[in-house]
């Protein structure tokens, strides 16, 4: 799948699209970003709550494709500044991790997690 | 004496000017540039004796000591009254300027820019936390401590423009300044380090790994330290990133290679750091790996083999 998919979610607002062809292969659910660095996989979409630019940092040091802020969390300004210059891009929804990884999951293809 | 602790004007823009410089005038001490070869005097000198000194030493101030205690200032000023009004013989103690303005010397020296602009003094005197007198401060000391530094700064970034886009690293290195609980320039090096082994066209899986030793480093010494040099260094086999703080030191060493080990704030862990998985995760993506410390700081070494080969690229 590509960012632009993601758009189709309902429940995901873009706040950001950096590229709309860009590949999404993977997703990876973490709040703390040291696992998010050690254990993310790359061009994937991250859903997380941690609604600042160092997140940025990190997804842009991984290569992350595009972040999932959930639990209705404000994204903070300089975040989505970042997220800009970085080229990543950036959705905010109310749903939870679960509940929004299950969205990317069936844009992804279905019930098989171990896409890799 | 007069003592004034509030920042004021630079004669820099402090919002959107080139950072090099503003880091500089932070992030040097008035004591790594204040002169410390001290000439002075005391309150039972004569004008006349000072006046010689100034003359044979060339400078325009003498500052007046009891021991190490500062207790007066003789300035090129004072020395034309004692002649104008026929005082020249008498001690310094009676004429001896002593309502000072002095500077302490772990002030940054955006300080002593700001006093030098304020005040219409040639030289301030610096003390140190026990109030005694350390050193002398001039505009002079401080111009040439900004040229040298500021072309170490031009030196880097000269080197960095003129390397070939894609080229293969020769030999390169590079130092950034981490600040204490700067979560906001946190990653810039890992950054930096990211675009240089991506522009060397390093595999991505090893680039990525690099990258992480980097930014846990970093964040590491944002969170813990108080400051401190992420230093990379290329050649072309092999980056070696050295973090090195000014302290204050790991307690347990071997706790800390232990994942799920922290130290860390609450306020830390909110942010999603602080796990305790730094220094494990940096261990587990490096080929070589040191660790040092103590109360004075911590120097972690990480070696990265560039050379890729077997590592193919799975990733995109």
């Amino acid at each position: 799948m590509n960012v632009e998919e993601l758009t189709t979610v309902k429940e995901f607002e873009a706040l950001y699209i950096a590229d709309k062809d860009q590949i999404i292969a993977d997703g990876y659910c973490g709040d703390l970003l040291s696992d998010v660095m050690a254990n993310a996989p790359a061009s994937c979409v991250l859903m997380t709550i941690q609604a600042h630019k160092n997140t940025i940092a990190v997804a842009s040091l991984v290569g992350i494709s595009a972040l999932v802020i959930c639990n209705g969390r404000t994204v903070a300004p300089d975040m989505l500044e970042a997220a800009r210059e970085e080229e990543i891009s950036l959705f905010t929804t109310d749903l939870n991790h679960f509940e929004a990884a299950a969205k990317v999951l069936a844009l992804l293809g279905g019930g098989d997690a171990g896409t890799r | 004496m007069v003592y004034t602790a509030h920042m004021q004007e630079i004669p820099i823009n402090t919002v959107t000017s080139a950072n090099v410089v503003l880091e500089l005038i932070y992030r040097l001490k008035i004591k790594d540039v204040m002169s410390t070869a001290l000439i002075t005097a005391t309150k039972e000198t004569t004008m006349r004796e000072i006046q010689q000194i100034m003359r044979q030493e060339r400078i325009t101030g003498l500052p007046i000591v009891m021991g190490k205690r500062l207790i007066g200032l003789v300035s090129m000023d004072d020395i034309i009254q004692a002649l104008d009004k026929g005082y020249i013989e008498e001690k310094a103690q009676d004429h001896m300027s002593s309502n000072l303005i002095i500077l302490e010397d772990d002030m940054p020296i955006s300080f002593a820019i700001n006093y030098f602009d304020r005040y219409r003094y040639h030289r301030f005197p610096v003390l140190n936390k026990d109030k005694e007198l350390v050193g002398m401060i001039t505009n002079r000391d401080i111009t040439n401590a900004l040229l040298i530094e500021i072309n170490r700064e031009v030196e880097e970034l000269e080197k960095r423009s003129h390397r070939v886009e894609g080229g293969i690293i020769s030999e390169e290195m590079y130092t950034y300044y981490i600040m204490q609980n700067d979560f906001e320039n946190a990653g810039h090096a890992s950054t930096e380090i990211k675009k240089r082994l991506k522009s060397a066209s390093i595999a991505p899986q090893i680039v990525r790994r690099a990258a992480i030793a980097s930014y846990e480093l970093e964040m590491n010494m944002v969170v813990h330290s108080t400051g401190g040099r992420l230093i990379a260094k290329y050649d072309a086999n092999e980056l070696t990133i050295t973090a090195a703080d000014s302290g204050p030191g790991i307690e347990d060493v071997d706790a800390a290679l232990e994942a799920g080990y922290s130290t860390a704030s609450e306020w830390i862990r909110s942010l999603g750091f602080g796990a305790g998985m730094g220094l494990p995760n940096v261990q587990s993506v490096a080929d070589a790996f040191d660790i040092t410390s103590s109360p004075k700081g911590t120097t972690v070494t990480v070696t990265i083999t560039l050379a890729s080969g077997e590592e193919n690229d799975n990733e995109r």
